[in-house]
């Protein structure tokens, strides 16, 4: 059988989505107020990519068992 | 869609800009965003390191064993088709025609998915083809097939270099980084990943820029909404633009002003509208064009093949609010005007130019963070139109061009270096034409004016192949050679208002004016479709059949055994599932009418 994709796509947004919410707690909120209209948008989407990374790796492991 | 929207070739971007003193858009990346960047590009390497060893014959490297889940497979089908064409060009549709756009979309794009799964997708899989020139050749004939697979292999080489080229000029643009150096990165990703995995490190990593593009591109359209005071305030807006142009209320419509083509900006009235695009060319690239169906071609059984691109229909039937609407976004925040907002650099006519709507979007709402996924949602679009083209080249020249004439007698491991030698010949090519297009701008077009003559008949002998079993293989040849030479004709007798007789049309007599090149090109489809049409009938009849019933089983409608599927759910069950996504298409027109 193949490698399964949600495997490297979760662990890609469960990357991309901790350093996004890493960021969005140590940067200056400035850029904030600046671009995204005043929202940490690191912080939410950060936590969607979050979210929707470790549902794809959860779900590969349930396929498994 | 190459077919549909011009690939916009970036040629202005910067340069006026740059002259004039207007704002450049320019992207200021942080350390974070190349992290970001750099993660993604080793996941997409790694992808493809890591499907090397579960490949072993050429089964495997061209029809990934056909082996993958129909849902799999779908977003394969989907990404591959959500290349660079589709993100920049739709943005950059939706800002010039509104809601209309979406003609694209619920009339140019959701019924040909449904009928390929429900109707066509039966012959692709069930027969022994492995491409779709395979399927002419055991339908038709040799030179059918042929004349299909040169075509094909022409047109993707083609346009993965133009993906390519544009892929450099825009991060040229935006990111002041070297022509030559894009070129040379870009290339050598995408050739990694399908020289050691093949078609499935393909249609995985087409998976993975799939959601990177939705969930890159979601949260600009939710704030640019926000910033125009929602759905109510951006039409707010967009009322006000459309009457300034002239068609009031046009930009907000889907339907309601497709009466006449004077009264939208597309310059196309309804019924060359649903001729043109939503039958004859919309069916012949969702129905015949292998880089989509080599997708669900992949897929591991006959209902997951006929589901991939009923379901692949599904996320595309979403997609107007991703594509489309930052277009649309622009126009209003533009219309709006006022404190330092958002602004787009001029094209060379002096016009906003409309190209630039994403990059110009991206600098302004996202911060560094966000940026570097927007950006490389942008980077996954451009490499997902490159890999669809060349992974469908390598296997039509492997299959049709290089096992079925040159070396007929190919061992399974030989077609699998000859797969991985042609995906680097066919990046090489790639390459030239990047740099061909760099250096001439006609060219592109002029190729891109051939294309478009030899697709707008394809479908008609799909459509007679399939369902009439008396068309013969003389038939399909001379009539798509017939239909070709249709759609030169009428190109050559008609023009688009405004242009002068050359590249635009007209170029025998500009006999017949149409109000945009959108419409003389729809018009030209339905044209070319007629004539194929009627000239492969003609000659079908006038020819004795060059196939029996018995080599005509499976490749036929009326010779093929009905595919039962009482026993499955409703969801499992390709027709059910059809008409529901059709209903939806039709909910979505008459909302937005």
């Amino acid at each position: 059988m193949h490698l399964d994709v949600r495997i490297p796509m979760g662990l890609l947004f469960l990357l991309v989505g901790l350093i996004l919410v890493v960021y969005g707690f140590t940067s200056d909120p400035a850029i904030y107020a600046q671009h995204s209209l005043g929202e940490n948008i690191n912080l939410t989407w950060g936590g969607i990519f979050v979210v929707f990374g470790a549902a794809m790796l959860l779900l590969s492991r349930l396929r498994r068992s | 869609m190459q077919f549909l929207t011009p690939m916009p070739v970036f040629a202005a971007a910067g340069g006026p800009a740059a002259a004039s003193g207007v704002r450049e858009v320019v992207l200021h990346l942080a350390p974070v965003d190349y992290v970001i960047l750099g993660l993604y590009f080793l996941f997409v390497i790694a992808i493809g390191w890591v499907l090397r060893k579960y490949l072993k014959t050429s089964t495997d490297f061209f029809e990934s064993g056909r082996s993958l889940p129909a849902w799999v497979c779908a977003l394969g089908f989907i990404g591959a088709n959500l290349g660079a064409q589709e993100v920049i060009g739709m943005a950059a549709s939706g800002a010039k025609y509104g809601i209309a756009t979406s003609h694209f979309y619920w009339v140019g794009a959701i019924p040909a998915m449904v009928f390929v799964g429900v109707f066509m997708m039966p012959f692709y899989y069930g027969s022994k083809a492995r491409s779709v020139p395979e399927y002419l050749k055991l339908r038709f004939d040799e030179k059918t097939r042929i004349f299909n697979a040169l075509s094909f292999a022409v047109m993707t080489v083609f346009s993965s270099g133009i993906s390519m080229h544009a892929l450099a000029l825009l991060l040229n643009s935006i990111l002041h980084v070297d022509y030559n150096l894009c070129i040379l990165v870009s290339s050598l990703i995408v050739l990694i990943y399908i020289v050691t995995g093949g078609l499935t490190s393909a249609i995985y990593n087409e998976v993975l820029q799939f959601f990177l593009i939705v969930l890159g591109l979601l949260p600009l359209v939710l704030l640019g909404l926000k910033d125009i005071g929602g759905w109510s305030g951006l039409m707010h807006q967009l009322q006000g633009y459309s009457a300034a142009q002239g068609m009031p209320g046009a930009w907000s419509h889907s339907w309601a002003y497709m009466g006449s083509e004077k009264s939208n900006p597309m310059g196309i009235e309804w019924f060359g509208l649903v001729m043109g695009l939503g039958f004859v060319l919309s069916f012949g690239y969702w129905c015949t064009d292998f880089l989509v169906v080599q997708r669900a071609m992949a897929a591991k059984d006959m209902s997951a093949a006929r589901r991939t691109p009923i379901l692949a229909a599904i996320p595309k039937m979403m997609f107007p609010a991703l594509v489309i609407l930052p277009g649309m976004l622009a126009v209003a925040l533009l219309q709006r005007g006022g404190h330092g907002g958002f602004s787009l650099p001029p094209a060379a006519d002096g016009t906003p130019n409309y190209n630039m709507v994403v990059p110009a979007m991206l600098a302004q709402y996202f911060p560094n963070g966000m940026l570097g996924v927007g950006l490389t949602a942008l980077m996954a679009s451009f490499m997902s139109g490159m890999a669809g083209n060349v992974t469908a080249f390598n296997t039509v020249w492997t299959y049709d061009l290089y096992q079925g004439h040159l070396n007929k007698t190919a061992t399974d491991a030989h077609l699998v270096t000859v797969g991985r030698i042609t995906t680097v010949v066919g990046l090489l090519i790639s390459v030239a034409c990047a740099y061909a297009a760099r250096q001439y701008n006609n060219i592109m077009d002029m190729l891109q004016l051939v294309f478009g003559f030899v697709n707008a008949p394809l479908f008609a002998i799909f459509l007679l192949g399939m369902f009439w079993r008396r068309a013969t293989g003389h038939g399909a040849f001379f009539g798509l050679l017939l239909g070709t030479l249709s759609a030169m004709i009428f190109h050559g007798l008609t023009i688009p208002v405004g242009e002068t007789a050359w590249i635009k049309g007209g170029w025998i007599a500009p006999h017949w004016v149409f109000h945009s090149s959108m419409a003389q090109n729809f018009w030209m489809a339905i044209f070319a479709f007629v004539g194929c049409f009627a000239a492969t009938v003609i000659i079908s009849l006038a020819t004795a059949p060059n196939k029996t019933d018995d080599q005509l089983r499976g490749l036929v409608y009326s010779l093929t055994e009905k595919i039962r599927d009482h026993g499955t759910p409703w969801y499992g069950r390709p027709a059910v599932l059809g008409v529901v996504v059709l209903a939806g298409a039709v909910a979505l027109n008459i909302i937005f009418w």
